[in-house]
């Protein structure tokens, strides 16, 4: 009897093969959703399995998070104390001569109603008259004057949002024009200067986060080298049962995406509890200043951000990671 | 099914494991391969499933020639190959019934269906009643087991097997070439390379016998 016909060959088994080479090469999008979703909460169980190992790199992450995002805080609330200094930016307009005082009043009124002007005051020219008088000593020669010479003057203050030197340099451009004013002042020199040391600061803060950037990469990219060192048989298990390396790959993307994620959360509280620590004080010190001012916190798209790049930082670290180490793992 | 031409394995530093070696298995074909250890036996089972590649020659597999075969498309041909090693290469970490759903999730098979064939793997070779243990808490020939139900689960067309009985007793060692037998009969081919000369001897089937590095004798026994 010859081999061929001694066993048979049933003739579903091709369509089986053929069938099971279809479903790994392209599987079902839902199947291949439901394992994403698997591994991503696997991944995130593995983490929790080795609560001390994983504290300590999402606490590292936090830690380096934290530093820049702080800083950036720190501006942020630089920036709005320095918009609103009583008198930072401060635009007199002097008011043409025959304007009547109830008109000067009218503009005042109607410049204090616009949304990028936090407060428009008028100083009628008897009260300015009154005041120079008082103030300056020159009572005498004015008591000479057959009339007052002293124009209505309105003082203008930019609202907090709108006191950066382009936008107030707009404003004083625009009131220039306005009828009834003959002459618009503002002294913008020291707050060009203050916008200018504040801008190297951000830079500063910019370089000071790339750095932290490449050292969470860094970290990640360590955690998960462990990790697949750790995991080396099951690798090599499982490329011989014919893992693709996408389907190796993907837990430890997925672990590395949750370090970032939970330094990202770790950085936000470090950062709420500094400013939460740092707030009396700087509330006190406000208040010895007469400042209603008070340290803002970070706001949604500041906290989406963090942890967005967290995660983010922590799938290109892992990534990176993965890249080297991966390939070179081979059943022997 | 398989067919090696003019096949040779140098590896790096030298050492040639396999010299010209030429041969062809049909479907549905049970052949062991035999020889002393260090003849080539797993040299030659590592080109079928391309953990290594041929120096020189052609090896082709289930239609498909492995000499010019891409990284990428490896995995593709692996699973449709069953392979059990020597020291079974279980997770230990992972149940028994994880361990042999293993290659169904890498193929991406829908979860209803991993339960179902998973058990009907466990119950061909025995071991239904024991998915929720630990492969460390069995016996090596239970283990051995697993190791085989984790290479059929997916119904691969081609069964290879490293010294599966290489550390069991008589007993236990017949009773698993009964297995190969029985999964011979509903078509898978296989392929055994052994030094149990004796159990090879009683069953009677197609030999490949490596000495050296050549293949030296085919003998087909009579039953």
């Amino acid at each position: 009897m010859s081999r061929s016909t001694r066993h048979p060959v049933p003739p579903r088994r091709p369509a089986t093969a053929k069938r099971l080479r279809r479903l790994g090469a392209w599987p079902d999008p839902r199947v291949y959703l439901l394992r994403h979703a698997e591994v991503l909460l696997s991944s995130l169980g593995r983490l929790w399995r080795n609560p001390v190992a994983s504290l300590m790199t999402v606490a590292v992450i936090g830690i380096a998070l934290a530093l820049p995002t702080g800083l950036h805080l720190l501006l942020e609330n630089a920036r709005l104390l320095s918009g609103g200094w009583d008198g930072s930016t401060q635009v007199s307009l002097f008011l043409r001569r025959e304007v009547p005082e109830a008109e000067s009043q009218r503009l005042a009124q109607a410049l204090g109603e616009r949304p990028e002007i936090a407060e428009s005051t008028l100083i009628p020219r008897a009260e300015a008259l009154e005041e120079f008088r008082a103030l300056s000593g020159f009572g005498g020669a004015l008591d000479a004057l057959q009339e007052n010479p002293l124009p209505d003057v309105i003082v203008v203050r930019p609202a907090p949002g709108h006191a950066a030197p382009e936008e107030v340099e707009a404003l004083v451009t625009e009131l220039r024009v306005t009828p009834g004013v003959e002459h618009a002042r503002l002294d913008m020199q020291w707050v060009k200067r203050l916008y200018a040391l504040m801008e190297i600061v951000r830079r500063g803060v910019e370089v000071v986060a790339v750095l932290l950037g490449l050292a969470v990469l860094l970290v990640v990219g360590n955690t998960i080298r462990l990790d697949i060192q750790n995991r080396r048989r099951e690798i090599e298990v499982a490329k011989l049962i014919g893992a693709t390396d996408a389907f190796i790959r993907r837990p430890f993307l997925y672990s590395g995406a949750w370090y970032g994620l939970f330094g990202g959360v770790a950085a936000w509280l470090l950062v709420s509890m500094a400013l939460w620590a740092t707030g009396g004080p700087v509330q006190q010190l406000a208040l010895l200043y007469q400042s209603q001012f008070r340290l803002v916190a970070a706001d949604a798209p500041t906290v989406l951000a963090l942890l967005v790049g967290g995660a983010l930082l922590g799938l290109l670290g892992s990534w990176l990671a993965v890249g080297r180490h991966l390939r070179a793992i081979e059943p022997s | 099914m398989i067919r090696f031409d003019e096949v040779q394995k140098r590896y790096p530093g030298g050492h040639e494991a396999l010299k010209g070696v030429t041969f062809a298995i049909d479907k549905g074909e049970l052949v062991f391969l035999t020889g002393h250890s260090g003849a080539g036996k797993s040299t030659l089972l590592k080109l079928i499933a391309l953990i290594e590649r041929v120096s020189h020659g052609q090896v082709v597999v289930d239609g498909e020639n492995l000499t010019r075969m891409r990284r990428a498309r490896v995995p593709y041909l692996r699973r449709r190959l069953g392979i059990i090693f020597q020291d079974h290469h279980l997770l230990y970490d992972r149940t028994v019934f994880d361990n042999v759903a293993l290659p169904l999730v890498i193929s991406g098979v829908p979860h209803v269906e991993i339960g179902r064939r998973v058990r009907a793997a466990l119950d061909k070779v025995g071991l239904l009643g024991k998915e929720r243990l630990y492969p460390i808490t069995l016996s090596g020939g239970e283990q051995q087991r697993v190791g085989i139900a984790r290479a059929v689960v997916h119904k691969p067309v081609l069964l290879i097997a490293d010294e599966p009985t290489g550390n069991l007793d008589p007993d236990l060692a017949r009773e698993i070439m009964q297995l190969f037998l029985l999964f011979n009969q509903v078509g898978v081919t296989v392929l055994i390379a052994t030094h149990a000369l004796d159990l090879v001897r009683a069953l009677g089937e197609r030999v490949l016998h490596l000495e050296h590095g050549r293949l030296d004798e085919l003998r087909v026994g009579g039953r």
